[in-house]
């Protein structure tokens, strides 16, 4: 291990640091791989990467890498089934086709039989087509609790990271009030305002969790960014502030941001099923969505515990999915593997 | 040292001031506003008149939020209307917390038993059997929701097995109260049968909430591992042909366990929220399981006192944990 990345933890923060400074602390090591980019930072690493672009170099690490290829593989898997599974799906996934052989007594859930190759959930609808189908809503809570994530987190953070002084003290300090809460207690607290709770609530409860970790994350770069050669080169060429901004540094920024996406991706799957588990998830459930049948599956987990193993397994795939690939991502893109 | 200490307690107290504002805002905030989270959905109009002029609702904001501040300061949170009916909420989460304390810090000792020893054999024998399957295992962890896993091994070792039991505290009734800590409780009374039967509540649970810090604790000891074993003082060591024992203990682990250490601080927050999950799978009377009952029984200041005294413990382990590094590693005191 070289003496240089232990000095880059600390990106330039400036003054006393708040408190759960651990948590801040590793976001913080995360967007230091922003800062210490470019093979001429790292000494003795110049010979064969001299001139390779950090996401050049990324990639070809990456494309050899099992565990990458692995994750992109599910990724893409998932992606697909979710744009094509309503064609895929034997039944209409809302339907009650099977809703005459239930009977809360003998048979609250009615098994395979065929045509119904999983049988049916506790409404008589076709447990095989609502997990094709379920794909899409649980892709879409996923994607958009991580990009409503994202973008408040783009704007805090680029805000921060932009204007020194008060404007980054006072984001800054909200942002360490909004991590010293547990993450899954504030999104219970958020979605607990809801007066009815909705995909939408969850979704935005999600969300919101995420949003000091971006921003923290994308101040941290965007500040190891400022002193840099050609953000200086920029402005000794009198180029606007914004442009320097919104050009030079948060372009070069992003990195670490991403990569932070790839994971929340997978944590926001896995909480919406584990808010809807706890009873604030979208009580409509004539459009599936795993994390919901899963949350829904534990009136039954005694005596039919095939109805939440199914939705679990695919949530688990495809968080291991988003997970694989986030964590080779990080690990192409952080300097100290680059050896 | 002590400058740093008053320093980080001055920003707790901002953080605190900052909580409450949240939360009055967040009272504030819900269906029905204040009134209707204190007395449940049903009550009468004169009731709820009464309770509008005692809290002073009908005053200025400001106002409204200093006898807010006042009353969270004499601790009167209000008396829950849902989870225990007629108890005060302070009462409740006093009686509850401690088993939360209790089923953490037994998460927390079975991650770090089983993490420490495989991260450390993980990174010695790098890209081996143990490291992969050990480096799978983690990531697996990690997409397993908690509450799923908490519902397998319910499923297999308590109904199925009988192994261990499926829900609650403990059944021993008649067990003498000295900490709230049943475990320990048993220990000082010398009533081992009680305390057997709280430890074999635990297990599962354990286990279960166990899952979140392991993954965690094991790759950053591998990381850390592996780090030091590039060093040069462990290279010297070596040719000063100290033993391996030596090596590892004196060398090696001293030097890896300091980002282990921030580590497992770090966990507090993940080991509360998962408390939330596997306390409400395994019945076990903790403030999660609280915490998931009273939203369902919108028990709003039972919500309110178990969100603050759980931030609030958050923010203090953090500070501990700050207080400890900066001990262990002067030179976190000057940055």
């Amino acid at each position: 291990m070289t003496p240089t990345h232990r000095d880059a933890r600390d990106p330039g923060t400036k003054g006393p640091r708040g408190l759960g400074s651990r948590k801040k602390e590793r976001i913080d090591e995360l967007a230091a791989t922003a800062g210490a980019s470019g093979p001429v930072d790292e000494a003795g690493a110049i010979d064969d990467t001299a001139g390779v672009s950090l996401i050049a170099s990324a990639w070809r690490r990456l494309r050899r890498s099992p565990v990458f290829l692995v994750g992109l593989a599910i990724t893409i898997a998932f992606v697909v089934l979710a744009i094509v599974s309503s064609w895929l799906a034997p039944h209409d996934p809302g339907e009650w086709l099977l809703y005459d052989k239930v009977s809360p007594q003998s048979n609250p859930i009615p098994g395979p039989e065929p045509g119904f190759p999983l049988g049916a959930d506790d409404k008589g609808r076709d447990l095989l087509s609502r997990l094709l189908v379920g794909s899409r809503q649980t892709l879409i809570v996923g994607v958009c609790a991580t990009l409503f994530g994202l973008a408040g987190g783009l704007v805090l953070g680029t805000l921060a990271g932009a204007f020194s002084g008060w404007v980054d003290s006072v984001i800054m300090r909200i942002v360490d009030v909004m991590l010293s809460i547990p993450s899954l207690l504030l999104a219970f607290s958020i979605s607990a305002v809801a007066s009815r709770p909705s995909q939408w609530t969850l979704i935005i409860a999600i969300a919101i969790v995420q949003i000091p970790i971006f921003a923290r994350l994308l101040r941290g770069s965007m500040l190891a960014q400022r002193s840099k050669d050609h953000v200086l080169a920029a402005r000794a060429l009198g180029v606007k502030k914004s442009a320097i901004v919104l050009r030079h540094m948060l372009p070069n920024s992003l990195g670490p941001v991403i990569v932070q996406a790839t994971l929340v991706l997978a944590t926001a799957i896995i909480d919406a099923a584990a808010l809807s588990f706890l009873g604030l998830g979208n009580p409509d459930d004539r459009n599936p969505e795993w994390g919901q049948m899963l949350g829904r599956a534990q009136t039954y987990i005694y005596d039919h515990p095939h109805l939440a193993f199914y939705p679990a397994i695919c949530i688990i795939i495809v968080a291991l999915g988003f997970t694989l690939m986030g964590e080779s991502l990080r690990e192409a893109l952080d300097p100290k593997s680059r050896r | 040292m002590l400058r740093f200490i008053v320093r980080r307690l001055l920003q707790l107290v901002l953080v605190i001031f900052a909580l409450s504002v949240l939360l009055f805002a967040w009272l504030k905030s819900l269906p029905g506003g204040t009134v209707s989270a204190m007395l449940g959905e049903r009550a009468t109009p004169e009731s709820r008149e009464a309770l509008t002029k005692e809290l002073g609702l009908d005053q200025p904001i400001p106002v409204q939020y200093w006898s807010f501040l006042k009353r969270a300061v004499q601790g009167d949170f209000g008396v829950s209307n849902g989870v225990q009916p007629g108890t005060p909420a302070l009462d409740l989460l006093l009686e509850r917390f401690p088993a939360t304390i209790e089923l953490s810090i037994s998460a927390l000792l079975v991650a770090v038993l089983l993490a420490l020893p495989l991260g450390y054999l993980a990174a010695r024998r790098r890209g081996g059997i143990l490291d992969n399957v050990a480096i799978v295992g983690s990531l697996v962890g990690v997409a397993v929701p908690v509450f799923f896993l908490a519902f397998l091994l319910k499923y297999w070792f308590a109904i199925e097995l009988g192994w261990m039991p499926v829900s609650g505290r403990q059944e021993v009734g008649n067990a003498t109260r000295v900490t709230g800590f049943f475990v320990l409780d048993g220990l000082l009374t010398r009533e081992w049968d009680a305390s057997l039967d709280a430890l074999k509540h635990l297990v599962l649970p354990a286990i279960a909430l166990a899952s979140i810090p392991f993954a965690m604790i094991f790759r950053i000891t591998r990381a850390s591992v592996l780090d030091v074993l590039d060093e040069d003082f462990v290279r010297t060591a070596r040719s000063k042909g100290l033993t391996s024992r030596v090596i590892r203990g004196r060398h090696i682990m001293r030097n890896a366990l300091l980002p282990v250490i921030t580590a497992i601080g770090l966990q507090t927050g993940l080991l509360l929220g998962g408390a939330i999950l596997t306390e409400t799978v395994f019945n076990f009377p903790g403030i999660g399981n609280a915490l998931s009952e009273g939203f369902t029984k919108r028990d709003y200041p039972v919500l309110q006192v178990i969100i603050l005294a759980a931030a609030g413990v958050y923010v203090l382990v953090n500070l501990v944990v700050d207080i400890l590094y900066a001990v262990v590693d002067p030179r976190v005191r000057t940055r």
